[in-house]
């Protein structure tokens, strides 16, 4: 497949075409854990920075361990607060480690746009690992293979996304993405969380969870963040719960066959109760095993299919 | 010391004329405007044919940052870019370091404009102390020093009370209170409109309404107490909608927009860039067409810039994080021609009384007419004259435009303070 992009900045720049490649990869990519060694040379000589500008665990771990089953070097930087707390600006960062050659940058920030800047200013590729509430486009395309390996195809789909939306980036990301797919997204929500003019975005909003789960094919239940209460978003974790949290209860009236996903980390409790992470329906695990694959194939497609 | 402007198109909105005159000078004032002049030989001549001379056009919203943020801009430089956009005065408001609270202040800017000025400078004087809107500042002596208007631009008086104070103790003064309409509680420093942009770019945003709560408090405010309330940076179809309806039942409140609220929406954040980044912010289109609607039905009273240069480093970076605010002085009237007169959304008489008259007159300050007698304050446009906009040939010490390799055609061509060329 031909891969053209310097940079992987969000879903919403990617095509059906692309995306499909990404995923057809990434099942490639798949094979190399369940080996017994688990390392192929694909990458071998190149440099890829995780520059983690917000703590994350899973997600940096994630990009380390598909670089290093790629066998280059991944270097983790992490830069704790904003930039402007640290003393040294973004760019000055981005130039510095610019300036060390490496093949591709991973960055996450708090600040929507941040990894766009570092985009233009660097000439190394850069994959954004989640910006703000801006796009998380690796958690869409872990995301995609999950649903494409439990269903079998993408197209005509229904997935609810529930939850915080308009702080959100993974909604954001899946929404572009499983749009591209040709499928047809809900998000659901109290009307606090959910952004102006959301319905352009081209899903139908819903202020119902059981209806808005009932014809669901797949359900993404979004972390909600404790400090919503102080923005008046919600009144209180225990309404929020009790609402919009998903229990076994409220999965009785959905499709026998319905997925549920979530980004992790999970309140237990909060959003999901906790048998209903751990049941059947639960598919949280796979997508961790499959965000190891799917970066693999970015960090391929963006840092091996150059001629070295 | 005389001058003679021969044989420019004159435009004189608040002298009723636009025809091709000469513009006599004599000793720093407007001594004749007439056909065929016949000045005592030996005077100086600009020939001003094909030429638009105009009253000298008034910005009333300069951030000019001195004292105390001369790396963003000092008055030397403000003033300089003030010359080369066209203006021949600008009002500067209080946010510098000390704020321009007390006499104190008010004095060392009118002396390092005496001295370093290239236009007039007229000092806006903070409504309440240290800006923190708790404790009035001291108004009678601030206008007794020479501040024009009253604003605490940058923030919002948020207790009503102490506004409402504000506007009644400043009324023996006959000068306006200037609201930047912004309640901060609604706007949760949003970094950008909200709307479907903001959306999508998951970038917090401040609804309109944040502005439209303000404006509709202040004309209440403005109703109760008979004061003057002028409206900086207008930039919603609401806040348009309620200065429109205020003015029809008599209240007296005057409003401004700025350039890049006439011409842009919040469509060009879609960059990133933080040029575009500014309070109120860019809005959507339905505001845009409200504001170009009411400049030019008098709703609104005059095109101000709001000029607000900041150091690269504090604009370059992460747009939540990048401070608020763009240049406009040396942008302004070429855009306003190009955009709006050209294409005749806007008569060239029309926007020439919203930047000379109608700003001269809401805060009563000389000039606004070439009536004789008056300063030759004088703003002389070359219709002709095409531009690109390029930050780095700027005059201010601000490079941050959302502008930046704009072209268009016409702009100002000579600038005259008092009888004495300041620009090019």
């Amino acid at each position: 497949m031909s891969w053209k992009r310097k940079d992987l900045l969000g879903m919403q720049d990617l095509d059906a075409a692309e995306i499909i490649g990404v995923l057809d990869t990434a099942a490639s990519m798949k094979e190399i854990a369940a080996r017994e060694i688990k390392k192929v040379p694909t990458l071998r000589g190149k440099t890829i920075v995780n520059l983690f500008y917000e703590s994350s665990t899973r997600t940096r771990t994630s990009f380390e361990i598909a670089g290093k089953w790629l066998s280059a070097d991944v270097i983790n930087f992490s830069a704790s607060g904003s930039s402007a707390e640290k003393g040294e600006s973004l760019l000055d960062t981005a130039r510095n480690i610019e300036a060390m050659s490496p093949d591709v940058v991973v960055v996450r920030h708090k600040a929507a746009g941040a990894p766009a800047l570092l985009a233009r200013h660097l000439r190394c590729g850069v994959v954004n690992a989640g910006d703000g509430a801006h796009e998380h486009p690796t958690q869409a395309l872990l995301d995609l293979m999950t649903i494409r390996e439990k269903k079998g195809h993408l197209e005509g789909l229904n997935v609810t996304i529930v939850g915080d939306i308009t702080h959100s980036r993974v909604a954001r990301s899946d929404i572009h993405g499983m749009r591209k797919m040709g499928i047809t997204v809900t998000v659901a929500g109290p009307p606090t969380l959910i952004p102006a003019q959301c319905q352009e975005l081209g899903v139908k909003v819903s202020h119902r969870l059981e209806e808005a789960i009932a014809h669901a094919d797949v359900i993404v239940m979004l972390r909600l963040q404790h400090e919503r209460m102080q923005g008046g978003f919600i009144p209180s974790l225990r309404e929020y719960s009790r609402v919009w949290g998903l229990s076994l209860a409220k999965l009785e009236h959905c499709r026998p066959d319905v997925l549920i996903m979530h980004p992790g980390p999970v309140n237990r409790g909060v959003e999901l109760a906790p048998e209903v992470a751990d049941s059947a329906y639960s598919v949280i695990l796979d997508q961790v095993a499959n965000g190891v694959a799917v970066r693999m194939a970015v960090l391929y497609m963006l840092a091996g299919s150059k001629s070295a | 010391m005389s001058l003679l402007i021969r044989g420019g198109r004159v435009v004189d909105p608040a002298g009723g004329t636009d025809a091709v005159q000469d513009v006599w000078i004599a000793d720093g004032r407007i001594h004749k405007v007439g056909k065929g002049l016949k000045p005592p030989a030996g005077t100086e001549t600009v020939d001003a044919t094909g030429k638009v001379v105009c009253p000298g056009f008034i910005d009333i919203h300069v951030h000019l940052r001195e004292p105390g943020f001369e790396y963003k801009e000092t008055i030397a430089s403000g003033t300089r870019a003030a010359a080369a956009g066209g203006f021949t005065a600008v009002a500067c408001m209080a946010n510098t370091f000390p704020v321009n609270d007390n006499r104190a202040v008010t004095d060392y800017i009118l002396a390092r404009a005496k001295v370093e000025g290239a236009v007039r400078v007229y000092p806006i004087g903070a409504v309440t102390r240290n800006l923190e809107g708790k404790q009035l500042a001291e108004l009678a002596e601030q206008a007794e020093a020479g501040c024009v208007a009253f604003s605490d631009d940058g923030k919002c008086v948020m207790n009503a009370e102490l506004y409402r104070r504000a506007m009644e103790y400043a009324l023996p003064f006959g000068v306006p209170v200037i609201s930047h309409a912004e309640d901060c509680d609604l706007g949760h420093r949003g970094a950008m409109h909200e709307g479907f942009v903001s959306t999508e770019l998951g970038l917090s945003g401040q609804p309109a309404a944040a502005e439209d709560v303000m404006v509709a408090r202040d004309i209440i405010l403005a109703e109760l107490t008979g004061a003057h309330l002028h409206i900086a940076h207008i930039s919603t179809v609401g806040a348009v909608r309620l200065v429109r309806d205020a003015k029809a039942r008599g209240v007296r409140v005057t409003a401004e927009v700025t350039p890049h609220h006439l011409l842009l929406t919040d469509e060009v954040v879609r960059s990133y860039d933080s040029n575009c980044k500014m309070a109120p912010p860019l809005r959507g289109k339905r505001d845009v067409e409200a504001c170009l609607e009411a400049l030019v039905d008098g709703t609104i009273d005059c095109v101000a810039t709001d000029h607000a240069p900041h150091a690269l480093s504090e604009k370059e970076g992460e747009f939540a994080e990048a401070a608020n605010g763009i240049v406009g002085l040396e942008t302004a009237v070429p855009l306003l021609l190009d955009r709006l007169v050209r294409p005749g959304v806007l008569d060239l008489p029309t926007l020439v009384t919203r930047l000379s008259a109608g700003p001269a007159r809401l805060l009563n300050l000389p000039g606004g007419s070439l009536a004789p007698g008056a300063a030759a304050d004088i703003t002389i446009l070359d219709l002709e004259q095409s531009w690109t906009v390029d930050p780095a040939a700027f005059r201010s010490r601000g490079r941050s435009t959302p502008f930046a390799g704009f072209t268009g055609v016409g702009a100002p061509w000579m600038t005259l303070v008092g009888g004495l060329k300041v620009a090019p």
